[in-house]
């Protein structure tokens, strides 16, 4: 290092910068874009796409548009020509029959206040760290009914502190504290929340006034459907797969049958099915109502899908887990509720989502049989003489709000895998 | 009598019989319930309805189909029109979907991005929605007969559909057809031959560029010397409709288009995993070897990725087919619309219907899907054996 020393140690050069053409806006052009004479032709290909496309809608969608007013009178230059364009307004006019059908407008607060709570009670279970702390539980349980007194009253507010304090309170005493806080949450969202949106939906208790199954409509309608049959397959749906694999012959071969059946035939025709056969096969003068009827008609077939997502689940057990349980002296029931099926369920969380947002799509197949879900509403606001020549806009608009629940449910699912760590293949 | 029920044995019997019991006291009520309705609605049951006069019309019909035909005739007409709009989701979905797979894996960044977007918006949207979209808001507004959109005098879009001329076959066209046939079966022999040339000596033959030219030119070269037997009935607008040529009924083309675009994301999907399995080592060792980019993909990488492939894909076509069925919605003569809508409307004959409904979608679903399996097995019986 010092001058007089014979060897010098040698020394390179400072790095050269990369060459202009690889880094920066113009090396990530070259690299992503024109790489190559067909790369280029390619990327020219995807601007004439985009061009053709986004613009024309934008200047339809946003730039023409009408977004203030609330009469028809106010669209009427936006139909044809040159200055065609959205109008929004006859979306904002109909919003509240698209989101609640016909359920009639003073009573729509109960909508409302029951999904609150479903999203209260929902929101412990969805996120896993701060929620399940007594202190931060205590804080949720405290703003929540405050929020929920604010919004809509102290004797609404106070039933939604008595379901948020219940498993709380609960996991805190001793007797039944040996269940844990998460379990009483989940016992709590399927047992209790029912129970009270049903009173609240129907009504005819408490003072609230009765409101038939066929007065709800809109995306209300399509959240009890996807709910109650979100709800309900995924059991029968367990139960189904734990039949096939079983090794009683009976219930084996009445498992296949029906799964295989279900899986074959279209969901119209199991609609049709319900709607035509179940009255039918009562006896005469049963009323039977007619959400019901398309109810049973959804838990069954996507049952029958969950069957089959489950059973995948069930074959990746390795079957040392089966003879560790029976080893124990287990039963058949405690074996796989507490060693097989959460460990198979939890494998394909992915797949069991995934059925899920096809149940939620597949909603709208009831307008076929004449409920009034969301894609009902619609079409029956189209009809609408006053508003006559708008059906891009009502089912751009119908489109996005399934777009988006459909879309977070899927991110939704994708930070489940990541967090359960499952490798598919 | 406490031993008998800790014996296995004993309790599996038990179990079963008690459902079994459950289950046919549950089955006679409903066939008891059942034959009083009907009897009550004064409804015979059987099939005998299917000779009936339907009294109804179809507004497709690949086969002769009038007012004066039997209900059978009606069921055929349905399914006729189900397998069309079924085959042909089936073909665009695929070709469709193989290229959004790959321009989704594409190195360009604006191609793959766009991919991306159309999968992401398509797939998160209810088909029926997609179908209502394109019926609705899309073909219904279009300009009546009189102002058709107009291209080049032969081709018309308007709000009775698309109108395209439509071919009229001369008694000549049979020599190009038997042309086309013996094409068909020459490629055939073409490519099997120069397998084997192959494996023996070594020595490539070009059978795919040489068959396709043979498919091309041989039919041409006979339509040619026949004397071009076959003319073109371009549609004409008189009165208030357009006379001759082929009319695509918006239902129709609302149905094809939905259907495929929205299978097509999914199976783009399906092909990006099944590229995405491949090894990296396999492109790595393959152009190693001096295989070309062509030959690469054609040798090592499609052949792997196929085995990947094929079982989604067959459960989207089988899915298709399914979904065909919301034709009814927007009152596409299909199957379900025909059948189990105006005939079971007409007739009341609910049992037979819906079994006979769904006893069809069962026998393609299931034939499809053997198809597809014995495919599935004699390319994987192909591999590694694994």
């Amino acid at each position: 290092m010092h001058e007089h020393t014979v060897t010098k140690k040698w020394n390179p050069l400072p790095d050269q910068p990369p060459p202009v053409r690889d880094f920066g806006l113009s090396g990530w052009l070259r690299k992503n874009l024109f790489s190559s004479v067909g790369n280029t032709l390619l990327t020219f290909i995807g601007i004439t796409i985009v061009w053709l496309t986004v613009p024309p809608f934008i200047q339809w969608a946003v730039i023409n548009a009408a977004w203030l007013g609330d009469s028809r009178s106010a669209c009427d230059h936006l139909l044809e020509g040159e200055k065609a364009g959205a109008c929004w307004i006859f979306i904002k006019v109909r919003l509240g029959m698209f989101m609640y059908g016909f359920y009639p407008d003073p009573e729509r607060w109960r909508i409302n206040f029951s999904l609150f709570l479903l999203a209260l009670g929902g929101l412990p279970i969805l996120t896993t760290s701060l929620l399940s702390e007594n202190s931060g539980r205590a804080m949720y349980l405290v703003a929540g009914t405050v929020i929920c007194i604010f919004f809509f009253g102290p004797i609404p507010g106070s039933v939604a502190a008595l379901f948020l304090a219940g498993p709380f309170l609960l996991s805190l005493i001793p007797l039944t504290g040996k269940i844990p806080l998460r379990a009483w949450d989940w016992i709590f969202l399927f047992a209790v929340y029912p129970v009270i949106a049903w009173f609240l939906f129907v009504g005819d208790i408490f003072g609230l006034p009765y409101v038939d199954t066929h007065q709800w409509g809109g995306m209300f309608l399509t959240l009890v459907i996807a709910g109650i049959g979100i709800a309900t397959s995924l059991p029968i749906g367990i139960l189904l797969a734990l039949g096939r694999r079983d090794s009683m012959p009976v219930i084996k071969t009445l498992c296949i049958c029906f799964i295989e059946l279900i899986r074959g035939v279209p969901l119209i025709s199991v609609l049709f099915m319900a709607s035509v056969m179940l009255p039918l096969l009562l006896p005469e003068g049963t009323h039977f109502d007619k959400l019901l009827r398309a109810l049973i008609g959804v838990a069954l077939f996507y049952a029958a899908y969950m069957a089959e997502v489950v059973r995948g689940g069930l074959a990746a057990i390795p079957k040392g887990q089966y003879e560790a349980a029976q080893a124990l002296g287990w039963g058949y029931w405690k074996m796989m509720g507490l060693i097989i099926l959460p460990q198979a369920l939890r494998l394909v969380i992915p797949g069991i989502v995934n059925t899920f947002l096809g149940l939620f799509k597949d909603t709208t197949l009831v307008a076929v049989i004449g409920l009034m879900d969301m894609l009902g509403i619609v079409k029956a606001a189209l009809a609408d003489t006053e508003w006559l020549g708008f059906p891009k806009e009502a089912y751009i608009f119908a489109a996005l709000t399934y777009w988006v629940f459909c879309f977070s449910m899927s991110r939704y699912s994708m930070s489940l895998e990541k967090r359960f760590q499952v490798n598919r293949r | 009598m406490s031993k008998l029920i800790y014996n296995p044995k004993f309790r599996a019997w038990f179990i079963q019989g008690c459902v079994l019991v459950i289950l046919l006291t549950l089955l006679g009520t409903g066939v008891y319930n059942t034959v009083q309705n009907l009897g009550k609605a004064g409804i015979t049951t059987g099939f005998g309805f299917l000779n009936e006069t339907a009294g109804f019309d179809i507004s497709l019909k690949l086969i002769p189909y009038s007012r004066a035909s039997t209900y059978g005739r009606a069921f055929m007409v349905g399914l006729l029109n189900t397998l069309l709009v079924s085959g042909i989701g089936i073909l665009v979905a695929t070709i469709l979907g193989f290229l959004i797979g790959v321009a989704r894996l594409s190195s360009n960044w604006l191609i793959s991005l766009i991919a991306a977007v159309y999968i992401e918006i398509i797939r998160n949207i209810p088909l029926l929605l997609q179908i209502l979209f394109w019926y609705i808001a899309i073909l219904n507004p279009l300009p009546r007969p009189r102002h058709a959109m107009n291209l080049m005098d032969t081709f018309f879009l308007c709000n009775r559909g698309l109108i395209v001329p439509s071919p009229i076959y001369e008694s000549g066209i049979i020599a190009t057809l038997i042309a086309l046939g013996t094409a068909i079966v020459a490629s055939i022999f073409l490519v099997r031959w120069a397998g084997k040339h192959q494996n023996k000596t070594g020595k490539q033959f070009p059978a795919y560029w040489t068959s396709l030219g043979l498919l091309i030119g041989l039919p041409l070269m006979v339509l040619a010397l026949t004397g071009f037997p076959i003319s073109w009935e371009i549609p004409v607008f008189k009165g208030f409709n357009f006379r001759g040529g082929l009319t695509m009924l918006p239902e129709f083309i609302a149905l094809c288009l939905a259907l495929s675009l929205y299978t097509a994301a999914f199976i783009g999907e399906n092909v990006r995993a099944g590229i995405m399995a491949v090894d990296n080592g396999q492109w790595e060792a393959a152009l190693a070897l001096g295989h070309r980019l062509g030959a690469t993909l054609r040798l090592v990488i499609i052949p792997q990725a196929m085995r990947v492939i094929i079982p989604p894909l067959t459960s989207q076509h089988l899915t298709l087919v399914k979904n065909s069925s919301l034709a009814v919605v927007i009152g596409y003569p299909d199957i379900i619309h025909v059948f189990a809508g105006t005939t079971l409307n007409q007739t009341g004959q609910a049992v037979e219907i819906i079994a006979v409904t769904m006893l069809v979608y069962l026998t393609t679903s299931l034939s499809i899907s053997y198809v597809m399996n014995w495919y599935n097995r004699k390319t994987s019986a192909m591999g590694a054996g694994s």
